[in-house]
C-alpha cells in the first residue's frame, strides 16, 4: 500500500469512530465546545502517530508476551508529553479537559491501531496510520463540537455568530445531546457511504 | 473538598453517573451488553477492581508520590498499579476460587482498558477527595456503571425483535437508548450535587 492509501483507509474508510466504534469516551466527553475538541483531537493525533512510529520500531525486539504493557507504557509517555505540554501552554484548556488528556492512554483506538497496524508495518507507515487515524478522529469530534457549540452557546471558537435573538439550547451542552449526536452521525455515513450487509 | 462521603456515594451513582454523565467506561459498556447475564457478571467485577484500585491510587499518590515529588508520573504509575492489580487478581481467583474464575474471569482483561477505572482515579487526585471520601466515591461510580450496563442490556434484549432502522443498528440504537437514559438521569440532578 502506497501511503497515501495507508492515509485515507485509517482515516476514512476504517475511521476508528464510526466503523470500529473505538474512543468513544472522549469523542463525547470534550466536544462541547469546538476549542477542547480540536486540542484533544491534536493530541490524540500526536500520541497516535509518535506511539505507532515507536512501538513498530522496536516491534522486533518486543516478545509477544508482554508486548501489551511495553505498548501501553509507550503510549503513556506520548500522553504525559501532551499533558504537561498543555499544563504548561494552555492551563485553562487542560483544567476544561480534566482527566481526559490522562485518558488517551485507555483509549481503544491508541491500542487498537498499534496492535492491529503498528506491530506489523514498518514505521514510517506506522507513522502515517497514526495520522491518518488522528485525522479521522478529529473530524468526528469537530463536527461534533461544531453543532454542540453553535446551538448551546450561539458562537465558534468563543466567537458569537448568533445575535441575541438566540436562544441557547442548554439541553446541547448536557451529557445526553453528546449520544444523540454521535448516532445521527454513524447513522448518517453508515447509510451515505456504505452498502448494507445481507443481513 | 467537603461533600460527606455519603452524598458522595449517591451522587456518583444518580446525578453524576460515571457512565452517563462523564462518557467513561463507554467501550465494554456497548460492547458486553447483548446479554443480561456477561453484563452483571462485568459489572460485579467493575464495581471490585474500581474500588480496590482507587483505593490503590489514592494511597500511592499520596504517600509515594507526593513525597518523591513525582507527580508528573502519575499517569503511568496509575496504569500499572491497575494492571498489575488485574494481572494478580486473575491469579488469585483461578487458583484459589476456580468456579468463580469462570464466571468472572473472562471479564478481567476487559476491565484493564475500561476507561471508567482509570478516570475515576484521576478524578480521586484532581478533585482532592479524602480516603474515605474516595472509597465512597469509587463504590457509587461501580455501582452507577453497572446500574447503567444493567439497563441497556435489558432494554436490547427487548429490541431483538424490534424493527431498527438498518443504518442504526446495534451501536447506533444503543447510543440512542443511552441518550434517553442520560436525559432521564438529569432528573436525578436537583438532589445532590457535587463538583
Amino acid at each position: 500500500m502506497s501511503k497515501k492509501e495507508i492515509f485515507i483507509t485509517s482515516a476514512f474508510t476504517e475511521n476508528s469512530i464510526w466503523r470500529q466504534i473505538l474512543g468513544i469516551c472522549s469523542t463525547l466527553a470534550v466536544t462541547n465546545l469546538m476549542l477542547n475538541s480540536l486540542i484533544m483531537g491534536l493530541g490524540v493525533t500526536f500520541s497516535l502517530a509518535l506511539s505507532g512510529f515507536t512501538i513498530s520500531l522496536i516491534r522486533e525486539w518486543t516478545p509477544r508476551t508482554v508486548r501489551m504493557m511495553v505498548q501501553t507504557l509507550i503510549i503513556a509517555a506520548y500522553v504525559i508529553i501532551v499533558d504537561i505540554f498543555l499544563k504548561a501552554n494552555l492551563p485553562s484548556i487542560s483544567k476544561q479537559l480534566g482527566p481526559y488528556v490522562g485518558l488517551i492512554i485507555t483509549n481503544c483506538i491508541l491500542m487498537g491501531r498499534a496492535e492491529a497496524f503498528a506491530s506489523q508495518n514498518a514505521p514510517f507507515d506506522s507513522l502515517i496510520d497514526g495520522i491518518g487515524a488522528g485525522f479521522g478522529y478529529t473530524l468526528v469530534l469537530v463536527m461534533i463540537g461544531f453543532i454542540r457549540e453553535l446551538f448551546g452557546f450561539g458562537s465558534i471558537f468563543g466567537v458569537k455568530l448568533l445575535g441575541s435573538w438566540w436562544i441557547n439550547w442548554s439541553i446541547m451542552v448536557m451529557a445526553p445531546s453528546a449520544f444523540f449526536l454521535l448516532a445521527m452521525l454513524i447513522w448518517i455515513i453508515n447509510v451515505k457511504f456504505y452498502k448494507p450487509k445481507g443481513r | 473538598m467537603d461533600v460527606s462521603s455519603f452524598v458522595l456515594f449517591w451522587a456518583a451513582i444518580f446525578t453524576s453517573n460515571i457512565l452517563l454523565t462523564n462518557f467513561l467506561g463507554m467501550c465494554s459498556y456497548l460492547s458486553v451488553s447483548r446479554e443480561i447475564e456477561s453484563a452483571l457478571g462485568l459489572g460485579v467485577a467493575v464495581i471490585f477492581v474500581l474500588t480496590a484500585t482507587a483505593a490503590l491510587n489514592w494511597l500511592v499518590y499520596y504517600y509515594v508520590l507526593i513525597p518523591f515529588n513525582i507527580v508528573y508520573l502519575q499517569l503511568i504509575v496509575f496504569i500499572i498499579v491497575i494492571a498489575a492489580f488485574v494481572q494478580f487478581l486473575e491469579l488469585v481467583i483461578e487458583r484459589y476460587a476456580p468456579a468463580l474464575y469462570y464466571t468472572l474471569g473472562i471479564f478481567l482483561p476487559l476491565i484493564t482498558v475500561n476507561c471508567a477505572i482509570f478516570g475515576v482515579s484521576l478524578f480521586l487526585v484532581i478533585r482532592k477527595y479524602s480516603f474515605i471520601q474516595s472509597l465512597a466515591f469509587s463504590a457509587g461510580s461501580g455501582i452507577g456503571w453497572l446500574l447503567a450496563i444493567l439497563m441497556l442490556a435489558a432494554i436490547r434484549r427487548k429490541l431483538k425483535e424490534k424493527l431498527v432502522p438498518q443504518g442504526l443498528q446495534g451501536v447506533g440504537i444503543s447510543l440512542i437508548i443511552t441518550g434517553i437514559m442520560a436525559l432521564a438521569f438529569i432528573g436525578f440532578s436537583g438532589i445532590v450535587q457535587i463538583q
